[in-house]
């Protein structure tokens, strides 16, 4: 299709409007983390020092929340993998009464607000479950965090294994089969290369949806464990810690523009469905 | 020995103890294909060729009945126990692994050295004429060579049986009759049954060395495509395969002097008068009059629909273009035929398209030559 001249000129505008609309502020963030006055007015920036950098990395309650947050989103992010990557399995797989209600039952976590989760978590959580035999409390810490990200997470490796399932064709399994593949073996030479990349891909996905989750978080981590989001919003309005949290920001900023690319990469091309491996 | 026997084989769909929900794809079937020899399963679509086929492989458990390769019972051995290959429709190759993984695929799960098996896979590429595409990937091949590859990936492991579920479906008319003769001599190189779905009736009768029509999920007639053909025992084989008239006991009770349902190949009728006068017919011969209803021109020949007289039913008949003078919709015309190009059928559920017969109609087979 071919625009005028004064139609192409103003759709570049606005692109470029878009983008600085979305990128200035972490330009500001960044830029801002090297700065020598603590002062956040702006554009108070004079000169350029390292010094809050090297200040975060000495200072123990970032770091430790930084790999606080990091350990949450790790185990919380290979649980899902695991139920998550079962579960499309299972129902691309079988066929059975309610399939549809379990499908719908299975992403709803991640439409739920998370106001909601927390509460309903936070009141889990804190009590003594008794089932006769043997009762116990979950408490609140580590462990905690770990279960009320995984509900979300689940969501995210469940609907990028599905998709790719589904994308390929039904007949494959049994073509394993058909061969002489007993069903590890299908499992190991067919099933998994084919999920691998959606794994990944949901996985990254899975990591960054509970790295910066704050709700859920604030209502299940409990008075001593504190992740990256919770010290941030922490030291946000303390003025001598803004530069530190500037410098928190810029890092994980930093760290997450690789994986991002990453997971878009992996999710709409892998090397799954037909056409893919191509590109 | 057979290579294939089913016995009383049966599969019902559905919710158990829902008698209204369910529905019977494979309805007792008894069937013995023999060895090297090249079957063929016809029927309309949903008349259970593909459930018939997938329960032969073992990815369908039969509700009843047994399925015996070679004499042994398999009815319930896993897939990967049976000694048979699978082409699936949609070839089903593995998209993540190149033309000669894929070939390889079969050798390798049962644990045949990396040597042997590149070099079975690459002979095996060669004899589909694929011998220089092994680094591909399916995406990267058109659809008759994906065909060939899914070939290849079955071939390789030298089934006793060849299962293959309407292989060329899905390819254009003319790359399907290359594949058609391809397949019929591959078959007889390498001497291993094939056991092939299809709908086409013409494809059947052409590659066959049996046909199984199926309707319904029962077999309606086993044999050769000759016998198949030439004597249709119900009035569904009679329509399916190739085109008939079939006249039912009414009509038959007054124009051949039986009452019982029969079917006559158009080819089998001539037109001896035209417009009323000098009708001889020859002795063994019976005829009927009517009034030409439509001349449909077909090159060599025309198929010229009559309306009997003094009935609803209408007659096709395949006359040679040459002798058509004076035959023009409208005008009266006598009909003629051997007494033994008619033969009784049974009659058989006709398939909804073609339900409404009248006193006797014709039905057209799907594909006909
Ligand atoms: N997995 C299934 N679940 C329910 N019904 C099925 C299933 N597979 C086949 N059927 C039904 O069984 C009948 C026969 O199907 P099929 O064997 O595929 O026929 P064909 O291959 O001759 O077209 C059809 O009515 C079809 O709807
Ligand atoms: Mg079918």
């Amino acid at each position: 299709m071919r625009l005028s001249l004064p139609a192409r000129a103003a759709l570049c505008l606005i692109t470029i409007a878009t983008l600085l609309f979305l990128y200035l502020p972490l330009v500001v963030v960044a830029r801002l983390s090297f700065n020598p006055a603590k002062s956040v007015a702006w554009p108070g920036w004079s000169g350029y020092t390292t010094d809050w950098w090297s200040k975060a990395w000495e200072s123990d309650a970032p770091r430790e929340a930084l790999l606080n947050s990091c350990k949450v989103a790790l185990v919380a992010t290979v649980i899902a993998l695991v139920l998550g990557t079962l579960a499309a399995m299972a129902m691309t797989r079988f066929g059975f009464f309610g399939k549809d209600v379990v499908s719908f039952l299975l992403v709803l976590p991640i439409a739920l607000p998370g106001i909601v989760t927390g509460i309903a978590l936070q009141n889990t959580f804190s009590r003594t479950i008794d089932l006769g035999l043997f009762s116990f409390k979950v408490g609140f810490g580590f462990h905690s965090l770990v279960i009320a990200h995984a509900t979300f997470c689940v969501v995210v490796a469940y609907n990028n294994v599905v998709a790719r399932l589904r994308r390929s064709s039904p007949n494959l399994l049994e073509a394993s089969a058909d061969l002489g593949a007993h069903g590890s073996q299908t499992f190991r030479y067919i099933t998994f290369p084919l999920v691998r990349s959606a794994m990944l891909a949901g996985g990254i996905l899975a990591f960054a949806l509970s790295f910066d989750e704050i709700v859920v978080t604030t209502f299940t981590a409990g008075s001593g464990f504190e992740t990256l989001p919770q010290w941030i919003l922490a030291n946000f309005s303390r003025p001598q810690n803004v530069p530190l949290v500037n410098v928190m920001a810029t890092f994980v900023m930093i760290v997450s523009i690789p994986l991002a690319w990453l997971a878009q990469r992996l999710s709409d091309g892998g090397d799954g469905g037909d056409g893919g491996a191509g590109r | 020995m057979p290579a294939i026997q089913l016995v009383r084989l049966r599969k019902t769909f559905g919710r158990d103890g829902h008698d209204s929900h369910q529905v019977v794809a494979v309805d007792d079937v008894d069937l013995e294909i023999a060895e090297g020899e090249f079957f063929s399963l016809l029927g309309p679509s949903g008349s259970g060729k593909t459930t018939v086929l997938r329960m032969i492989a073992g990815f369908e458990l039969p509700t009843g009945g047994a399925v015996l390769l070679g004499g042994q019972d398999v009815t319930r051995a896993a897939p990967y126990d049976r000694d048979v290959n699978t082409v699936f429709q949609d070839y089903a190759l593995f998209p993540h692994l190149t033309v000669q993984q894929n070939v390889e695929y079969g050798l390798k799960v049962k644990g045949i050295g990396r040597a042997e098996r590149r070099q079975r896979a690459a002979e095996m590429l060669e004899s589909v004429r694929l011998g220089s595409f092994g680094k591909r990937k399916p995406h990267e091949m058109s659809g008759g060579q994906r065909q060939r590859v899914a070939l290849a990936r079955a071939l390789v492991n030298k089934p006793k049986v060849l299962l293959l579920d309407e292989p060329l479906g899905a390819l254009d008319l003319k790359l399907r009759e290359e594949m058609q003769v391809e397949l019929k001599t591959i078959q007889r190189e390498v001497g291993i049954t094939f056991v092939f779905v299809t709908h086409d009736q013409g494809e059947a009768l052409s590659m066959s060395s049996r046909i199984a029509v199926f309707n319904h999920g029962r077999i309606e007639q086993v044999g050769t495509p000759r016998e198949i053909y030439d004597h249709p025992q119900t009035s569904f084989v009679a329509g399916f395969v190739g085109t008939s008239n079939v006249l039912d006991p009414t009509t038959s009770a007054r124009v051949l002097g039986v009452e019982a349902t029969h079917s006559v190949r158009p080819e089998r009728i001539r037109l001896v008068a035209v417009g009323g006068a000098g009708a001889r017919v020859d002795d063994g011969e019976v005829s009927v009059d009517g009034i030409v209803v439509d001349v449909q021109y077909l090159g060599a020949e025309c198929r010229v629909r009559v309306q009997l007289d003094d009935s609803p039913a209408h007659l096709l008949a395949s006359v040679p273009s040459d002798g058509l003078a004076g035959v023009s919709p409208g005008g009266p015309v006598r009909l003629a035929w051997s007494r033994r190009a008619a033969f009784t059928v049974t009659a058989t559920d006709l398939d909804e398209h073609s339900a409404d017969h009248l006193g006797a109609d014709f039905q057209q087979g799907g594909d006909e030559q």
